[in-house]
């Protein structure tokens, strides 16, 4: 075990992955020579060649739409979307094609892509640099989404992402790629799709996170300790879900508040309250509270600290709940 | 304002008029080989003119119709080789005849039947593209990937006039440009994409030249000579298996039928070229070229529509003599490990049906 950034984790899973099987194939905007903006894909370009790290073209349906080709030629090919905001236009790929073609084909032809990009606001970025875009690609059948918020999840997801037979999308907390060690496993490391990570236990309320929201659950969960004993819960698979780990922790806190920094409307968390209301209504003390960013574009970055779900929304929400 | 048909001139031909314009030859096509593109051209015809009649009985659904493009999908067609990848758009949807595909599989597709989605690797024919233009990074991708594995096989996509207006066609022609992928972009120009013409779809005079901005060379061809087309793709598929990477082919033609069985074109085009369009179709084209060639007999002509009969009606009757699919369909193939909650689903709809 070493200790690694989350952005090192993923650098050291897709050296891993692509040590392990020759088709592994890696395009994307700057992964090669400068190693991608955030520095994911240092280091692979020297290691296995310009063919197998990919310089393309800034054309984000060109890079997943030949990336269903090189499927059907034998490869499994590791997307980068650079920016989440930057991956829209991709959708019409993905909607189009890779959630569907595997189905098309009466599942004869298997099309085990990986798309993986930085995620998320707080980083001081321009506009669309900010992006919470899990609910498009979690909404599009055929499709699987994780989201890691340790240095140990960015790994184990990605390889269990490259190493599954269909399209995975990762979306990586680009605010946590650099701000918090995290012991990572040496060598080869898979952390299952559809398993939640219980991040805190506790029996009087729960927050389910995921993502940069893990962290600020965390402290939330700190903040509130003299008044409650406060479970995390880190989803960390959005598609497969791990729906008995959420159901288990909501039977046992009877108390759930929901956090995501996506917009609310239609956001991952509504996925969560309804899954709740149709499966745990008895054993709920209090109505499922959300706290998410808000139904608007993501602000200008001097005041983006008022957008993100922060601790102290979290704390109100619990709160309220405990006193409900 | 610019020019954008083309000028009669300018377009690749082999076949004459049999007056003014003299016929011409292809090196390497022996009588066999003309015979061939003969009977895939009827094969094509007959499938599409009885495929309107079952749509018009019910037998099958909404229909895309392609007459009249049978010599650009006969001719490039036989220009490739068994381990070339074939993409088709909704306009070529019965292309897989040609490499053995059974009409029923087809058949099936257009009745909105799980039996017509095939397994492309038994063909080399990827599923039909209904969004368009999306499958042209498709076909760039494995020709990619073919030659990173140093295959020796291309790819060809196969698009209309409208397509050149999408984003996909462009992301995908400057993919295969910068990644040498061993493909050919067939670009089946019939002058509408549904009622849009040519004119409102483009400024530039050709849409070949559309290529020439992604470093590609082009060339365009009479897309009603089923000989020009072959020659210009034989050409491009030499030179896709040489690693001169890719190539645009423009066909040009003339719609001469509604864009599907949905559409009515009257509303918007000239009938008087439509007249002449149908006069001058390609199979008949062809036929008065074998015909003026003395290696056309109408024992064989006739021999070869009454094959392609037979082939459609066992294709049909086979494709009506599939059961109904299983409400459990719904939930295959769409994923390698399916979620439980699909089995609830499943459970919760026969439970449902059974009433």
């Amino acid at each position: 075990m070493a200790e690694q950034f989350l952005v090192e984790a993923v650098n050291d899973a897709l050296h891993v992955e692509m040590e392990r099987d020759p088709a592994v194939l890696l395009l994307g905007e700057d992964v090669g020579r400068s190693g991608g903006v955030f520095r994911a894909t240092a280091g692979l370009l020297d290691r296995f060649g310009a063919d197998r790290c990919v310089d393309t073209p800034l054309a984000e349906a060109g890079i997943l739409g030949s990336a269903v080709g090189l499927c059907m030629a034998g490869f499994r090919p590791v997307c980068e979307m650079q920016y989440d905001a930057f991956s829209y236009p991709c959708l019409d790929q993905l909607i189009t094609h890779v959630g569907r073609y595997r189905w098309r084909t009466g599942g004869k032809m298997t099309f085990p892509i990986t798309i993986r990009m930085p995620y998320g606001g707080g980083v001081r970025a321009p506009e669309l640099h900010d992006d919470s875009p899990e609910t498009y690609y979690v909404h599009t059948p055929g499709i699987k989404v994780a989201i890691p918020s340790t240095p140990a999840d960015a790994k184990g997801l990605l390889a269990a992402a490259i190493r599954d037979p269909d399209p995975v999308v990762i979306l990586e907390p680009k605010l946590v790629y650099r701000t918090a060690r995290g012991e990572v496993p040496a060598g080869e490391h898979v952390v299952p799709l559809g398993e939640a990570r219980l991040a805190r236990s506790g029996t009087d309320l729960t927050i389910v996170a995921y993502g940069a929201m893990v962290a600020v659950a965390e402290r939330a969960a700190d903040e509130l300790a003299p008044q409650a004993e406060v479970e995390v819960l880190d989803i960390r698979s959005l598609k497969p879900l791990d729906e008995e780990a959420l159901l288990a922790s909501a039977a046992k806190t009877g108390r759930v508040v929901l956090v995501q920094e996506a917009p609310r409307t239609c956001g991952y968390a509504a996925e969560l309250a309804a899954i709740l209301a149709e499966k745990a209504i008895l054993d709920l003390r209090g109505p499922v509270l959300r706290v998410t960013g808000y139904d608007v574009p993501y602000p200008y970055w001097s005041i983006e600290e008022a957008y993100m779900p922060s601790v102290a929304r979290v704390v109100d929400a619990a709160r309220r709940l405990l006193e409900f | 304002m610019a020019q954008v048909l083309p000028a009669e001139g300018d377009l690749r031909r082999v076949i004459g008029d049999g007056e003014s314009v003299p016929d011409g030859e292809v090196d390497g096509l022996d009588e066999n080989d003309l015979l061939e593109l003969l009977r895939s051209l009827i094969l094509l015809r007959t499938y599409d003119e009885r495929s309107v009649v079952l749509h018009r009985q019910g037998r099958i659904g909404t229909y895309a119709i392609f007459w009249g493009h049978e010599a650009m999908q006969v001719g490039s067609f036989h220009a490739l080789e068994d381990d070339d990848w074939i993409f088709p758009s909704y306009r070529e949807s019965a292309i897989g005849l040609l490499r053995g595909m059974p009409a029923e599989t087809v058949l099936s597709w257009w009745r909105g039947h799980p039996s017509g989605w095939w397994n492309p690797a038994d063909y080399n024919v990827a599923s039909i593209c209904v969004p368009i233009a999306t499958h042209v990074p498709h076909a760039v991708g494995l020709a990619w990937g073919k030659r990173l594995k140093g295959d020796p096989g291309c790819a060809i996509a196969y698009f209309g006039d409208g397509a050149t207006s999408e984003g996909a066609f462009h992301e995908g022609a400057n993919f295969a440009a910068v990644m040498r992928a061993p493909v050919i972009l067939f670009c089946n120009n019939n002058g509408w994409a549904i009622s849009t013409p040519l004119s409102a779809q483009t400024r530039a005079q050709a849409l070949a030249d559309k290529a020439i901005g992604y470093g590609i060379p082009a060339a365009r061809v009479d897309g009603g000579d089923v000989l020009a087309v072959y020659e210009a793709t034989r050409d491009a598929v030499a030179r896709a298996r040489a690693g001169e990477g890719p190539s645009f082919i423009e066909a040009v033609t003339y719609r001469a039928a509604p864009h599907a069985t949905a559409d009515d074109p009257s509303a918007y085009v000239d009938a008087q070229l439509v007249a002449e369009a149908r006069a001058n179709e390609c199979v008949g084209r062809y036929v008065r070229y074998l015909r003026r060639l003395d290696v056309l007999t109408d024992e064989l002509e006739q021999k070869l529509r009454a094959e392609a009969l037979e082939l459609m009606r066992a294709g049909i009757g086979a494709a009506e003599a599939q059961p109904a699919p299983d409400p459990s369909s719904i939930f295959e193939h769409a994923l390698a490990s399916p979620p439980d909650a699909w089995q609830h689903d499943l459970h919760e709809l026969r439970r449902i049906l059974r009433g």
